[in-house]
């Protein structure tokens, strides 16, 4: 991909515009950080807008981003605690909200507990005032910004971010809620992630992307474009729960880098509900006996699009992974999944099954998958599959002979694929909160 | 039971359907009364099973001809969530599975669903749940069938038993039991049948379609017919299962053919 992209001209207009809105954008205090954005820009000036010709985005076209122009929020929306009560998440007792891509102290909530244990909740530079060193170890190590335009632009303007440090042997007994809310059009956010996990320690980490208001308007666009790392090392724990329920007009794109230490333990569930174009590139590095799940749902309709890309890479022995990947496509909706799971050379008794089932609620929707297995050790036990199908009539005749109705069998039937990803949430009221999202938006009313 | 007062349920006459153009009932007569229990036996695709869909509204069946009353309506007037409501109840051979919907959601809004339709109360789950508990002993159910997905990992008889279940809290006029007596062990025909028994009443009736005479040492019929090549072509009392059970369906079919043959006999002379 990279040789493909290097030697195009770059798509002046978009970004430049984006480069260009960033009049304000200050120095940091800290060199590496301004080293790294540098860095980050340099490679903005050979790397271009990907299109239909890259092998990674051939299914994905994003050439409306570049027709529309997007600018960092210029005026701050000031919102009230009351405004946002509504996407709290009960269990979590720490919480940093992002408007906009800028954080919003009095919205936040970093509990007592996480001062106690030496955990820090907090933004990029609160953060590096105490704890610059494990900072620097990872900010923009995990995440590669060489080939990626989309992370090197997020990284050319990082200012902020959200950080999670949990110490040596520490559990954090509540989840972190990280709370991105869009609420104007024309904006670009780079919402940026930091998670790490020392030796023995666990977390549980919601990221959260909403919209305060649903735009009227395909006009009313906003871009996100966010990148995440997550460092575990050994024998760390994290459970990462990613939602996207942005506006239907909103562009998401997101790049999540994870680098799993020894017998480290990663479980994410990623849930894609809006947007009007989505495209999610996770990708996991495996060190001897780390274990991941990795599962996913895209539940779209009308003419969105939803693009989960994936790498799970076992560069060492005895790693584990699996990964369940749904899409459930309604109206004239394009989903597409690209799984690719690596087993390096030497990487002996690996373990892998990745499987992708996407549901077609119409015949105008669409699914492209592609699983790919690239298996270069002979001593492991891999399995991949896809299948592409819709509502089984035997199913939805069952449920009719129970006295539902055709739409009513339908959407229970819709739900329950949905569900299987949604009950994998380990935060119950969150799990409930999405259910009834899912609920609402398969129809299910008998 | 044989009532003398009772009302005529079901009335099919000449019925005929085909499936993917092929046809499978081919001029069917049988009327059930309330009170009654019916067994329809016969070999592998006489069309047993296409019956007990086409009663039930699967879409995969095309009716070519005849009639089917229920309680006096066209029965195929009515699309498959109307016959429920009205009180058809089909439990099938292979129940389906809807992993992550739990069972008691699943049982709460069927029971539901059919109440408004009848135009009777709604229960909200925790009265639901103290309802559906006194159901589940009828077929000796452990409370932890509710929380579990439907029918998923349950085995053959923890299916069929959930398909009875179905039956107890929608109270169906006409109960047809498609070979759910088909992979039980003892026990579990057992427990399936003695809820199948406390279920049926003077007001209701059911139609057991069964390969096996075992399962009507349990239920008992009152009248068992036997089905061949779509049609019904003999119909006696619960006896007429023992001597299938004992002389097979071959001298069923011969006698048909004997009796037909002299029918045409007669007509020609």
């Amino acid at each position: 991909m990279s040789s493909v992209t290097a030697i195009r001209r770059p798509s002046v207009a978009y970004l430049e515009t984006l480069l260009a809105g960033q009049p304000q954008l200050s120095g940091s205090p800290s060199a590496w950080i301004n080293a790294l954005r540098a860095e980050a820009a340099s490679r903005l000036d050979v790397l271009a807008l990907p299109t239909l010709r890259d092998e990674e985005w051939r299914f994905t076209d994003i050439s409306q981003l570049a027709r529309l122009s997007f600018s960092p929020a210029l005026n701050r929306t000031h919102l009230e605690a009351a405004d946002i009560a509504h996407f709290h998440i009960e269990e979590a007792s720490t919480r940093l909200v992002f408007v906009d891509g800028v954080h919003v102290p009095q919205l936040s909530s970093t509990a007592p507990a996480a001062s106690n244990s030496g955990v820090v909740v907090s933004n990029l530079p609160t953060a590096l005032a105490t704890h610059a060193a494990a900072i620097k170890a990872h900010l923009g190590r995990l995440a590669a910004f060489r080939d990626n335009v989309f992370a090197a632009r997020n990284t050319a303007v990082l200012q902020d971010a959200a950080v999670i440090l949990v110490p040596r042997n520490v559990a954090l007994a509540a989840p972190v809620h990280l709370l991105f809310i869009a609420t104007q059009k024309d904006v670009v956010s780079t919402p940026r992630c930091l998670v790490v996990a020392e030796t023995g320690s666990a977390a549980t980490v919601i990221e959260d992307y909403v919209v305060l208001h649903e735009p009227r308007w395909q006009e009313e666009a906003h871009f996100t474009n966010a990148v995440t790392e997550i460092a575990l090392e050994d024998n760390a724990r994290v459970n990462h729960i990613r939602i996207q329920r942005e506006g239907a007009h909103a562009f998401h794109i997101a790049n999540c880098a994870v680098s799993l230490g020894r017998s480290s333990n990663y479980q994410s569930v990623s849930v894609a509900l809006g947007a009007q174009i989505s495209r999610y590139n996770l990708d996991a590095l495996l060190a001897e006996g780390a274990e991941c799940a990795v599962d996913g749902l895209a539940l779209i309709a009308a003419n969105q699009l939803a693009d989960t890309h994936t790498s799970i890479d076992h560069a060492e022995p005895h790693g584990v992974s699996r990964q369940l990947h749904k899409c459930i496509a309604g109206g004239s909706a394009h989903a597409v999944f690209n799984g690719k799971v690596m087993v390096r050379q030497g990487a002996q008794h690996s373990n892998s099954v990745q499987s992708n089932r996407n549901l077609l609620l119409s015949a105008r929707a669409q699914v492209d998958t592609k699983p790919q297995l690239e298996i270069f050790a002979d001593d492991v036990k891999c399995t991949h599959g896809a299948t592409v199908g819709q509502l089984d009539l035997e199913e939805v005749f069952y449920l009719k002979s129970r006295g539902l109705s055709d739409g009513a069998a339908r959407s229970l039937l819709t739900y329950a694929f949905a569900a299987e990803i949604i009950n994998r949430i380990p935060v119950a009221s969150l799990k409930h909160q999405l259910q009834r999202q899912v609920l609402a938006q398969t129809g299910s009313q008998p | 039971m044989i009532y003398q007062d009772s009302k005529t349920l079901l009335e099919v006459r000449g019925l005929r359907a085909t499936v993917n153009g092929i046809e499978i009932l081919k001029g069917l007569d049988f009327t059930v009364k309330s009170g009654e229990v019916h067994a329809i036996m016969g070999p592998n695709g006489s069309g047993k099973s296409t019956f007990a869909k086409v009663l039930a509204g699967h879409t995969a069946y095309e009716v070519t001809g005849g009639s089917v009353l229920f309680e006096g309506k066209n029965l195929f007037e009515l699309a498959p969530e109307e016959r429920a409501r009205a009180g058809v109840f089909l439990a099938f051979q292979y129940p389906i599975e809807i992993p992550g919907v739990a069972n008691s959601q699943f049982l709460r809004l069927t029971y539901n669903t059919v109440q408004a339709q009848r135009g009777k109360e709604e229960l909200d789950p925790l009265e639901f749940d103290d309802f559906v508990r006194e159901k589940m002993k009828l077929l000796e159910m452990s409370h932890d069938f509710l929380d579990r997905s439907v029918n998923e990992g349950f085995s053959g008889g923890e299916k069929k038993r959930n398909e009875i279940l179905q039956m107890a809290l929608l109270e169906p006029r006409l109960a047809i039991l498609d070979e759910t007596d088909s992979g039980l062990d003892i026990d579990a025909l057992r427990i399936v049948s003695q809820g199948v028994n406390q279920l049926a009443s003077k007001d209701n009736a059911i139609v057991l379609v069964t390969h096996y005479q075992r399962l009507l040492n349990y239920i008992v019929p009152d009248f068992v017919h036997v089905m061949e090549a779509g049609r019904i072509i003999k119909t006696g009392g619960k006896d007429l299962a023992l001597e299938l059970e004992t002389r097979g369906y071959d001298w069923v079919a011969a006698d048909y053919q004997a009796a037909s043959e002299t029918r045409v006999a007669q007509e020609v002379a």
